[in-house]
């Protein structure tokens, strides 16, 4: 049974809401909107489950004087100070200008969350740098469309080949081979064809996936085996 | 040159660098930083959530159906208005806690059940509408624009380009003879897009870095 009643009621559930979208009744909509906003909640108080399993994992490892128990610390207290200012001392009015909620999310939270992705820029390239090589076809139009879009979308690489491109002796639509028109025309086209395809794909996997959750047949979410 | 004085600037200044030390190597400044920045988005997506969610749409409504001074009764409910009913979903968040006991970790599937219940319903309807219908019909372009050569081409090209990489997923037959050939210019397209996709992803990385460094020098150090 611990089993079966999850089941059932992700069943009974899915087939409401998926009801309240074609049966505009408020026998059908008003328990499909209650059900929405009881998911919503719930996953609201999943975050708190999050932060919690993050106290239960680092306290641990304090306790236990795992060797970087220093660093789980100084997260333990970003979390701790972050939540009692959030929660607590700024109490309804989280955010506000002059909070100090406010202060940690724009001196704090939003500087490292920016280097952290900026940081991405040069470990994304120093990997293809090192992994990829040119070797087929395909390979060499992956190579290429990249290399166009990257040096096409800032100003200096469109200038340094507009000086090619915008000679006077050259006939008017080979200025359309310049880097900043030519990368958008493979966003335009050949870019949003495949995205579309793979969009589509997408889509229906959604659909099917959906419909496997709903019916039982995928059941990977309820975990262990008891 | 006169540096900042504000001292959030300064802790924003430093907990950059922090976060850069990591491209000499991993180091103790920048496993502080982590686990700073891990503790502090925890803590920000929990109180965000709490009150954007669990006070507005919970405490708030639940604390008005009791208090006696809503016509109707605790239960009398509407669209968008649960009054008592909305103690099940409390109930559900805190069976969500259940997990965190091995024994009682069971009981969490109900939460869980619910959860997935209403989105497996929500997505199968959401992507039908949103992603399938409007991207097929976004995709039914004409092929041939009167006096217009250049964008009738770009429109075969594109249908030509869909097509071919719909084709290349469409897996219940092996990909020889005519499916075989159609599907490797499927490929072509799709290796163009994540050419595409990848330029454009370093380059919005890009900017970040130089938003970083421009912060660093025009904030910080105030270089002009």
């Amino acid at each position: 049974m611990k089993r079966e009643i999850p089941l059932f009621l992700t069943a009974v559930i899915g087939a409401i809401v998926l009801a309240g979208f074609f049966v505009p009744h408020p026998y059908v909509s008003v328990p499909a909107d209650y059900l929405q906003r009881c998911a919503v909640i719930v996953v609201a108080f999943g975050y708190a489950l999050g932060g919690a399993n993050l106290v239960q994992v680092n306290l641990e490892g304090i306790l236990r004087r795992h060797p970087d128990w220093p660093y789980k610390l100084v997260l333990l207290a970003g979390m701790g100070v972050t939540l009692v200012f959030g929660l607590f001392v700024d109490r309804a009015k989280f955010q506000d200008p002059g909070t100090v909620s406010l202060w940690i999310y724009d001196h704090v939270y939003v500087p490292m969350n920016s280097t952290m992705f900026a940081l991405l820029a040069l470990f994304i390239a120093s990997a293809a740098f090192r992994a990829f090589r040119v070797r087929s076809a395909e390979a060499a139009l992956l190579a290429v469309s990249a290399l166009v879009v990257m040096i096409g979308r800032v100003p200096l690489g469109d200038a340094v080949m507009a000086g090619v491109f915008d000679h006077p002796g050259l006939p008017e639509w080979m200025r359309h081979l310049r880097l900043e028109p030519l990368q958008q025309w493979i966003m335009d086209w050949p870019q949003n064809a495949a995205k579309r395809a793979i969009l589509i794909g997408a889509a229906m996997g959604v659909m099917a996936t959906g419909l496997r959750v709903i019916l039982g047949i995928e059941r990977s979410y309820l975990g262990g085996s008891d | 040159m006169t540096i900042s004085t504000d001292f959030g600037v300064w802790i924003a200044a430093l907990l950059t660098l922090c976060v850069f030390s990591f491209l000499y190597k991993d180091n103790p400044l920048y496993k502080f930083a982590e686990h700073l920045f891990v503790g502090v988005s925890a803590g920000y997506y929990i109180a965000l959530n709490y009150w954007t969610v669990v006070d507005q749409y919970l405490v708030i409504p639940l604390r008005a159906a009791f208090d006696g001074s809503q016509a109707g009764g605790p239960f009398q409910a509407q669209m968008q208005d649960y009054r008592g009913w909305l103690i099940v979903p409390a109930v559900l968040g805190v069976l969500l806690f259940t997990r965190l006991f091995t024994r009682l970790s069971w009981m969490s599937r109900w939460s869980l059940a619910v959860v997935m219940g209403v989105f497996a319903g929500l997505k199968t309807t959401g992507f039908a509408q949103g992603d399938l219908v409007a991207q097929v019909q976004a995709s039914l372009v004409p092929l041939w624009i009167p006096g217009d050569l250049w964008g009738s081409l770009n429109a075969i090209l594109f249908t030509v380009g869909l097509v071919t990489s719909l084709l290349f997923f469409f897996y219940s037959r092996e990909h020889k003879g005519v499916l075989g050939g159609v599907s490797r210019v499927g490929v072509w397209f799709l290796m163009i897009s994540f050419g595409a996709g990848y330029g454009y992803t370093v380059m919005s990385r890009i900017s970040l870095l130089i938003g970083r460094f421009q912060f660093l020098l025009v904030d910080w150090l105030h270089v002009r």
